[in-house]
């Protein structure tokens, strides 16, 4: 058995764990291994790291991974002072059970090779649950030959020769290190494994959890996916296309060009013209009826704010104000916290507030703005004042009406969205962060 | 480049400190031919690792700078057209000539396809820092600096070279390296890569360095400054770090504030001197202010023997 088995093995851990590795990678792997050597551990976690992580994510998943699998294997076994002499009887035990001689001899990386191929042969990589942890500790002793290793300690202790009865009770204190080797190995995979299936696990049910119910403990988390995801979709939305324009000659691509014929014009190169990013304008509902998704709603403002340049954001309730430069200035929090103080849970006020826009930036909408609502459309039975969302989808790009309610709840009491939905080039229910996404992905195309 | 030691005191020798996972990235990225790709945060020395890199390995170091709109004829290859232009004319000049006695435009043409094609040649060709980096006699090491600004047209583009080493000129064939080129890319992570690029790069992320390491760096690039100062304020540099900052300041950051405490003779870090001082630290006008709210609690952390400063 070569040493690259336990890598080997590891790399199908990792892979399990949560890290993309394919196999040109993995042969990489080696090819590096095989240059710094298998002597020293940190050495050959970071050449691993540096070899096959790809993102910072990765690497730390990676380390993780390289750590609960590759923990300290051999700690328990250090040599002692009271090592059994040599004698026959050692010498039958040894041979009665190659285990026993490892032990005695203190081959440390015997031992360790043989718990890593005795969690192979029983499949230790399906550990899922915690009540599975004693019967596959039993079995990689089983595996790595514990009866033959029990026979040899029976016979040491019925035989008479010198050093003998130390030998067995050596044999027995190191028999049960390895047993606490055994059962640590297979809590540490069931960690490495199980972990990273519990976090997809955990994701993608946030992902699709409502909004509003979403529980205090795992708000930190959300905010960890709005913050990717705005991420993602900035990057997306970040990359700019080309598009030939024909109308304006580039001059100096064209002489280039047509060096070969002597300057003489045969080919005409056109000028090419990068598309302007689309302005973004987004006006975001902080009154007490969304107050519950309001947080989240300027939180994916502010991600989206840090990375896509020319967004224009606005809150509102009772009435509206620009946030640009507060989500601008401000950390998350305090921003946040300054929006919601200012203009939090108070009753919303949508004919109020749409008049405040229509008065004050009304002119910042052309024809290449995208205007982005983000609100419920209840104006407690003021004027809704839907002639401002017109003004607008007369002017703007696109009009986006995000409602967190469903369209069943839409136009009761004091609901206007009908009114507005009118208006709007879409108007869609928005209450999960994939729905969020969804919506806000389809904009920035 | 022995060992991954001898590449960390080579490193050392050259002015730079790096940590081990560094050390193993560089002696990686030799033996193995592959590109490093280096992110972190700005000013942890990415740039700074290519630069001793080239010096550690006596290489000329040649510098791609990345930006939006970079192509293809500012990174790699660019004909000198205007050369090319005098080139036609002296050809037409003796075209007269040569042909003369061809007899006839059948003789003549077939004249002029026997004549070598000289327009599209190497002697017409402008190489960019691609390709003087594989046309480097003794090999060189080739900084990509900052290849998230460029767009990702680009990063296709660059592939042939980071994986095979050669370009590809469409008028006269594919160039090969004479000898490979140590390749260091850096990106601050403003867009993801492609996995394309990812994949064949080795992927170093360097972050903060800790106390010990920094004091070192400080200690190799500011030797004049008293030890004890030193010691202070790099714990305190680290102690801004955990503050939530708009930008934190990095390695490059204490080095300069390192020279600017002992270009003002200070030997200690009094409340007076930092709050002097701390632009140099910090590059916006609300983190400064931040600072300065915390100073005190600053300061007594950064310096345990003294209690309430």
């Amino acid at each position: 058995m070569s040493v690259r088995e336990p890598i080997h093995r590891f790399l199908a851990a990792a892979r399990r764990a949560g890290v993309r590795i394919s196999t040109a990678e993995a042969i990489d792997a080696f090819a590096a291994l095989d240059l710094v050597g298998f002597a020293d551990r940190t050495t050959v976690r970071d050449t691993l790291g540096i070899v096959l992580a790809k993102t910072d994510d990765d690497r730390r998943r990676f380390e993780r991974a390289f750590d609960a699998y590759f923990a300290a294997d051999g700690s328990a076994f250090a040599p002692s002072e009271d090592s059994a002499v040599e004698s026959d009887a050692i010498a039958e035990a040894t041979r009665r059970s190659e285990l026993a001689r490892m032990l005695i001899d203190e081959d440390l990386a015997g031992i360790v090779l043989a718990l890593h191929r005795a969690s192979e042969a029983v499949d230790l990589q399906h550990v899922r649950i915690f009540t599975q942890i004693n019967p596959y500790a039993r079995r990689i002793l089983e595996a790595m030959g514990i009866a033959e290793l029990d026979d040899a300690i029976g016979y040491l202790r019925g035989s008479q020769a010198t050093g003998a009865a130390a030998a067995a009770r050596f044999l027995e204190q190191r028999r049960r290190a390895l047993a606490e080797r055994a059962r640590d190995m297979v809590e540490r995979r069931l960690g490495a494994y199980a972990e990273a299936e519990r976090d997809r696990l955990h994701d993608a049910f946030l992902r699709d959890v409502r909004l509003t119910n979403v529980d205090r403990r795992d708000v930190d988390r959300m905010r960890t996916l709005v913050r990717a995801m705005a991420r993602r979709l900035a990057t997306r939305y970040g990359r700019r296309r080309r598009r030939a324009r024909r109308g304006q000659l580039d001059a100096r691509h064209t002489i280039r060009r047509n060096v070969g014929h002597d300057g003489i014009p045969f080919t005409i190169v056109w000028k090419r013209r990068k598309i302007e990013k689309p302005r973004v304008i987004a006006l975001c509902d902080v009154s007490g009826s969304v107050a519950p998704i309001a947080h989240f709603l300027l939180l994916f403002l502010y991600t989206l704010n840090e990375a896509v340049s020319g967004l224009r954001s606005f809150a509102f309730s009772s009435d509206l104000i620009e946030v640009s430069t507060i989500l601008e200035r401000e950390t998350i929090d305090d921003a946040t916290a300054q929006i919601m103080r200012t203009l939090g849970f108070r009753s919303s006020d949508y004919g109020r507030s749409l008049a405040t826009f229509a008065d004050g930036w009304m002119d910042v909408v052309d024809r290449k703005t995208t205007v982005v609502i983000l609100g419920d459309g209840r104006s407690n039975y003021g004027n809704p004042r839907a002639d401002v969302i017109k003004a607008m989808y007369e002017r703007a790009h696109r009009v986006v009406w995000l409602n967190p309610e469903y369209p069943s709840s839409w136009g009761t009491a004091d609901s206007e969205m009908w009114r507005y939905a009118a208006h709007c080039h879409v108007a869609t229910v928005c209450n999960r962060l994939s729905d969020l996404e969804r919506a806000i992905s389809g904009l920035l195309r | 480049m022995r060992s991954i030691d001898a590449v960390e005191s080579g490193l050392a020798s050259a002015g730079y400190i790096a940590s081990r996972p560094i050390a193993t990235a560089v002696y990686l990225a030799e033996h193995l031919g592959k590109p490093i790709l280096v992110e972190g945060p700005a000013g942890v020395g990415k740039t700074d690792l290519a630069n001793a890199t080239a010096r550690f390995l006596g290489l000329p170091l040649i510098r791609l700078q990345c930006y939006d709109g970079l192509d293809e004829s500012k990174a790699l290859y660019e004909w000198k057209y205007g050369k090319q232009l005098l080139y036609t004319q002296i050809l037409k000049d003796t075209l007269g000539a040569t042909l003369a006695d061809a007899g006839g435009l059948d003789g003549a043409l077939e004249r002029l396809h026997g004549f070598s094609d000289l327009f599209f040649s190497e002697q017409f060709l402008e190489p960019r820092p691609l390709l003087r980096a594989l046309q480097a006699e003794n090999g060189a090491v080739l900084l990509i600096d900052e290849i998230d600004k460029a767009e990702a047209e680009f990063e296709a583009f660059l592939l042939e070279v980071l994986s095979d080493f050669a370009v590809t000129v469409p008028e006269i064939g594919t160039i090969a390296a004479v000898v490979p080129p140590l390749v260091v890319l850096t990106s601050n992570d403003t867009r993801d890569l492609g996995d394309a690029l990812k994949r064949r790069c080795l992927h170093l992320h360097i972050d903060f360095p800790d106390a010990r390491l920094e004091e070192r760096i400080v200690a190799v690039r500011v030797p004049d400054v008293d030890a004890r100062l030193r010691t202070r304020l790099v714990a305190f540099v680290q102690h801004v770090r955990t503050l939530e900052l708009k930008k934190v300041p990095s390695i490059s950051e204490t080095i300069d504030w390192a020279r600017a405490l002992l270009l003002l003779h200070a030997n200690e870090l009094g409340p007076d001197i930092v709050r002097d001082t701390l632009n140099v630290l910090l590059k916006f006008e609300i983190d400064v202010a931040a600072v300065t709210k915390q100073l005190p609690a600053l300061l007594r952390a950064a310096d345990p023997e003294a209690g309430a400063a």
